[in-house]
């Protein structure tokens, strides 16, 4: 085992990103998922001779607008390229893409890991065609190919080398999924395909300022298997450079239930994609005034709701970040705050009681019920003295799961707080009855045993007893 | 600028082509003699022409993003050399 902090990893990270148009880039066939095979083709996307490719304005236009918002100048002057490649999920023998003139570069993002913020340089982002997909079969001698995907519109994202450690990848990898999310330009979805990431990384002694010799990393199917298929890869290569063996240029594919990284091909003919620029696609040029028009399209992206929620509701800046890490919880936590005034309430319960439930059960916001309306409502019947904080839960966890709003719950389960003095009084009287150990202990100096009692007046309430009134009466019958 | 065989058999072998000593022979003599041609270009004055992708004076093409039908799946698959459940069957390529 290589000891830790002798090498440097640099990782690059390529990313690509489904556009959510409605459909494909270069024609007019549905870009729905799930479909049967091969039904969403038509002769321009299955490479028949003699067809015209035919550009789709809105996947340019989402293109600029993820550019814009990944912070990349924009070109004036866009064209775009074939990659000649062989390989059966492409029907013409190559991709249209985009090679000398991307729709945007010079980008940047900036992350948070450990507290602390990093800058990630993006190379470029350039518009492209999605690929079809093979089903391996007959133990592995053919394969049926789908082409419903072929000509689907991507994005590519490519990083700087800028990343150093599996953490900041998955950081990264986090951001761009929000950022794309708010902007809405795609689903976002990895177990769908519509994200998907490639992973360049290689190691270097600290101090050296060339770059070691690099693996491709594919294949990895959740933000949680790239930062483990990179962590793998460090300890290999790490591992070779300690034997004083050399890295090979090569691409890995990670095996997440393996938990290990292959190489892909045995002899690889060094890549050579004799890009050349499209005869069939006229160049784009892109005005000022077309990019003024997408740009006024871009909402309030991520970073500028964490340092609104920072600066204008006091949040700490670990909630905001987790808050805004989602269009869809940020979106939630801005509805709640129609309802009450209470910010740092309704972050508590957003941070504590919703994530806990949604990370316990693997689910997002989108899948349960709870209404930002409802939970505003909620700590407004808290603050009214209504309910208290033990029936809040039992509420939180009723709209979570059915919808409702708080007062409807509060009414169809009776649990409205006991605030009347008399009723409570009758309860305290039962425990100081009941528990005559406990009240010579309280007598006797032991403060302790306050708590245990009003603990039993809660549980005799079935949690409906308010409790700072409990208190109040309790120490005043003890006098 | 020359082809030599070595570069038809480049090219040939990312083509996924077979080809005997005879045609590589043959190639390489086609190619040089294309690039040849070609080659008178660079005895015009270019002086003052932009340098561009493309011939045409057309940019933006675009279409509105409306789907148009797909083709029946019986005519998408006239051309698959095998079929298997609505899908193209090709030997596998292996990694």
């Amino acid at each position: 085992m290589s000891e830790p902090n002798k090498y440097e990893t640099v990782v690059g990270l390529e990313v690509h990103v489904e556009l959510h148009t409605n459909s494909k880039i270069f024609c007019g066939c549905s870009t729905a998922f799930g479909a049967p095979p091969n039904t969403h083709t038509c002769p321009v996307c299955l490479g028949h001779p003699g067809v015209l490719p035919v550009l789709n304005r809105q996947a340019v236009e989402y293109a600029m607008k993820a550019a814009m918002a990944l912070n990349c100048q924009i070109a004036d002057i866009s064209k775009f390229d074939r990659k000649n490649y062989f390989y059966p999920d492409s029907p013409k023998a190559y991709q249209i893409s985009q090679f000398d003139q991307p729709i945007g570069e010079h980008g940047w993002i900036d992350i948070e890991v450990n507290g602390e913020t990093k800058r990630i340089g993006i190379t470029r982002l350039h518009l492209e065609e999605d690929a079809g997909k093979l089903t391996h079969v007959d133990g592995g001698y053919a394969s049926l190919v789908d082409f419903n995907r072929v000509g689907t519109p991507l994005i590519e994202i490519v990083s700087e080398p800028d990343i150093r450690t599996p953490e900041e990848a998955k950081a990264y990898l986090e951001k761009i999924k929000a950022i794309m999310q708010y902007c809405d330009v795609s689903d976002v979805k990895m177990e769908e395909g519509s994200l998907r990431c490639d992973a360049n990384i290689s190691l270097r002694p600290y101090g050296q300022k060339e770059f070691g010799t690099r693996a491709e990393l594919k294949n990895m199917n959740s933000f949680r298997g790239v930062q483990r298929g990179l962590e793998y890869e460090q300890l290999r290569q790490a591992e070779i450079l300690d034997g004083g063996g050399e890295v090979i240029q090569e691409t890995r594919r990670f095996d997440d239930a393996l938990g290990k990284s292959f190489s892909m091909r045995g002899k690889e003919e060094a890549h050579d994609y004799r890009y050349f620029p499209d005869p069939d696609l006229v160049q784009l040029h892109i005005s000022e005034e077309w990019k003024q028009s997408v740009r006024a399209t871009i909402p309030e992206l991520p970073d500028g709701r964490k340092a609104r929620y920072t600066s204008e509701y006091s949040l700490p800046s670990y909630d905001a970040e987790v808050i805004t890490s989602s269009k869809k919880l940020a979106d939630f936590f801005e509805e709640s705050l129609s309802y009450t005034k209470d910010a740092k309430a309704v972050s508590n319960w957003i941070m504590g009681d919703l994530l806990g439930y949604l990370n316990a059960n693997g689910q997002e916001i989108s899948d349960v019920k709870i209404t930002g309306q409802g939970l505003g409502e909620m700590i407004g019947l808290l603050e009214k003295g209504t309910i208290n904080g033990k029936i809040a839960k039992t509420v939180f966890k009723a709209m979570l799961e059915s919808g409702k709003l708080p007062q409807q719950i509060v009414e169809e389960q009776g649990l409205v707080q006991i605030s009347d003095e008399g009723a409570v009084l009758v309860i305290v009287d039962q425990i100081i009855e009941a528990n005559p150990q406990s009240v010579e202990d309280y007598r006797a100096g032991k403060d302790k045993a306050i708590g245990f009692l009003v603990g039993q007046i809660m549980k005799a309430s079935k949690g409906k007893a308010n409790p700072a009134l409990a208190n109040k009466l309790l120490i005043e019958r003890l006098k | 600028m020359s082809i030599t065989p070595k570069d038809v058999e480049h090219v040939a072998r990312l083509a996924r082509l077979e080809l005997s000593d005879s045609e590589k022979d043959q190639f390489t003599e086609q190619l040089n003699a294309i690039l040849k041609y070609a080659e008178k270009l660079n005895g015009l004055d270019t002086e003052n022409v932009e340098p561009t992708s493309h011939v045409l004076p057309i940019t933006n093409v675009m279409r509105a993003d409306e789907n148009r039908p797909s083709l029946p799946i019986e005519k998408v698959l006239l051309n698959a050399p095998d079929e298997e459940d609505g899908q193209f069957k090709v030997p596998a390529v292996l990694e």
